[in-house]
């Protein structure tokens, strides 16, 4: 497998790539068994459901997909016994650019994620699930279908669950090529066969209106994988792995210009931007400075090398002082990261040096929101395709005095007036590239 | 072109409705949740969809046509024309940029005897195709192996840290 390290680095911690990573690991159920494999899932038949979630919160788990809602949190929202049908739908449409890790656990241990899977059903009273495969992934679908087959034969899934009365059926659902899917009502439009426009919280709060217009959880893949190991390992070890508010590990994509790009889990705030890059990516290319960081998935918005930050910080005598944090210092967990204006998102860092012009880049990822807008939203639909024009145009003809005024101008009036969060997704990089690079801008006017 | 001269809809086999049977069993509680899976039955079996399939699925969905080809023209995945016996799809998007992924996509073109600047039509139709009809090669969004890049998917196959200077060997393979 590309992108890990056969050895772990010292800085990481492998829970959920625990297995994955070792020589011989393979995605059958008879190698999972031999390595504790739904050992947690029978732990969890044991105890009451309000139990298990009670352990998902003092675990500290966020969300993985990007939006890093805490998922204790976002269960309870389900009535165990409201007398309606629940639904769990897992979002395996990893699509934010420079994010890469599920498909991994798709591929390498698609049983980690059906354990964790049955543990949240059983927590909230769901009996039907799916997991919602980009099409991009045709083996991961087939792998994580047979392995469906695998548990179901041996009594892990399906009826009356290692003899506990718990009934779950889970299906493979495949997408068809939209980012938008990635969004958890899109989602569930698509689930249910239309097209993917998202849906208008409120009313349509999945927890309330979902799937099929009834309570649904839509949680990331590396999120549901995690439940697993809280059971094995108890919330409060799990939790003590990350920082409070936000347990356990976290796995890091790093891309872009770094000598060692891949994906690196480590516990939650356990490393400064500085150390991702420098010590466990291998640092730069050969004579190469930073120049920009996107932190946090291609929506998050751009760090500019050099900046420092005034962060809320303990002082000695317990008050809260400001202090000065320079970008590499940047500690990478969520608090930390929304403090310096952006986010931890989903994990997806993408590393820039010096020789990358800034506005070929912000033109990339143009591109690809205006390619990606579902349309439903005049200002998404329209500023994404302008937002990208003008950045082709200035990449081919040089830029005109008022184009980043314009920029600015198209940028602010998506995001925030938009259905779902696309719009600021498709935002916050043209807003952050010109505030932080005005430079790079201004030097293309002819 | 939309090709109207073949009707798909004569060519389905028992297996193949038996397959499309089994797949809308997996929505117990609606019907029309299997029009994503039926619409990729349909493309994996007829490599596009005709008329006569958005007519086929919607039938045995209840649906109406335009619920299904509004699908067809939502979704990228999806074409109403033949594309070539392999698709190559070359990831264009950030990460893969910076590792050379449009010097990647234009060397596959040269590879297979496209011209590398023709224009991809748009949704639902067939990507730039070689007149032989065995390669089509196209720009695809992310393809999340950002930490392999610069990537492509080839039918059903990631092929990851691709150089230039590789791109011949790799389409000899699917020749």
């Amino acid at each position: 497998m590309a992108s890990l390290l056969q050895t772990p680095h010292p800085k990481e911690r492998r829970i959920i790539f625990g297995n994955i990573s070792k020589p011989g690991y393979a995605p059958d159920i008879d190698t999972y068994l031999t390595h504790g494999g739904y050992e947690s899932l029978k732990k969890a038949l044991t105890l009451k459901p309000g139990e298990i979630i009670d352990m998902v919160k003092a675990a500290n788990l966020r969300g993985r997909g990007g939006a890093g809602f805490p998922a204790g949190a976002k269960w309870s929202f389900i009535k165990y016994d409201d007398g309606k049908d629940h639904y769990i739908v897992v979002n395996a449409d990893e699509s934010e650019p420079g994010t890469f890790k599920d498909r991994y656990i798709l591929h390498e241990d698609p049983h980690q994620l059906l354990e964790g899977l049955a543990i949240a059903a059983f927590a909230t009273n769901v009996h039907l699930s799916y997991i919602y495969i980009r099409c991009e992934f045709p083996k991961a679908a087939k792998i994580v279908w047979n392995a469906i087959k695998e548990a179901r034969a041996k009594g892990f899934l399906g009826k009356d669950i290692l003899g506990s009365g718990f009934d779950l059926d889970i299906y493979v659902h495949q997408g068809a090529g939209a980012y938008i899917c990635g969004e958890e009502t899109s989602l569930l439009e698509s689930l249910e066969g239309k097209r993917p426009y998202p849906r208008i919280k409120p009313p349509y709060f999945p927890a309330v209106l979902g799937l099929y217009m009834k309570p649904t959880i839509v949680n990331n893949v590396e999120t549901i994988c995690h439940v697993k190991h809280i059971l094995a390992m108890g919330a409060e070890e799990y939790a003590k792995m990350g920082t409070p508010g936000d347990g356990g590990t976290r796995t890091m994509c790093v891309s872009g210009d770094v000598m060692r790009p891949g994906f690196y889990e480590i516990p939650c705030g356990g490393v400064t931007l500085g150390e991702l890059i420098n010590d466990v990516c291998g640092g730069l290319k050969p004579g190469r400075t930073l120049k920009a960081v996107i932190p946090g998935g291609s929506s998050a918005k751009v760090l500019r090398a050099g900046e420092v930050f005034k962060l809320k910080v303990k002082g000695p005598d317990g008050q809260m002082i400001d202090k000065e944090t320079p970008l590499l210092d940047l500690t990478m967990d969520a608090s930390t990261l929304q403090a310096a204006g952006t986010m931890v998102g989903s994990g997806g860092v993408m590393i820039m040096d010096d020789t990358r012009d800034m506005v070929w880049a912000l033109n990339n990822l143009n591109q690809f929101y205006a390619h990606e807008s579902c349309g439903q939203c005049t200002p998404c639909r329209e500023g994404s395709l302008w937002m990208s024009k003008v950045t082709t145009r200035i990449m081919d003809q040089g830029a005109r005095p008022d184009d980043a005024k314009n920029l600015k101008n198209i940028a602010d009036n998506i995001a925030g007036r938009t259905i779902c969060a696309f719009g600021e997704a498709c935002a916050w990089p043209t807003q952050s590239f010109l505030a932080k690079f005005p430079d790079e801008f201004e030097k293309r006017v002819g | 072109m939309i090709d109207t001269t073949t009707r798909q809809a004569d060519a389905i086999t028992p297996e193949f409705v038996a397959e499309a049977q089994e797949l809308i069993s997996h929505y117990p509680v609606s019907k029309r949740s299997a029009s994503l899976p039926l619409l990729h039955l349909w493309q994996n079996h007829f490599s596009y969809i005709d008329d006569t399939g958005i007519e086929w699925i919607a039938a045995q969905l209840d649906l109406t046509p335009v619920n299904i080809l509004e699908l067809v023209t939502f979704y990228p995945w999806f074409r109403r024309e033949q594309a070539g016996k392999t698709v190559i799809r070359v990831c264009r998007t950030l990460a893969c940029a910076l590792a050379g992924s449009y010097e990647v996509k234009e060397k596959f073109c040269q590879a297979v005897g496209l011209d590398p600047h023709e224009e991809h039509h748009g949704f639902g139709c067939a990507p730039p195709t070689t007149a032989d009809g065995k390669f089509s090669v196209e720009f695809v969004e992310c393809l999340a192996s950002c930490g392999s890049a610069p990537v492509a998917l080839i039918n059903d196959d990631l092929v990851e840290n691709i150089a230039p200077a590789g791109v011949s060997a790799i389409v000899e393979q699917y020749k």
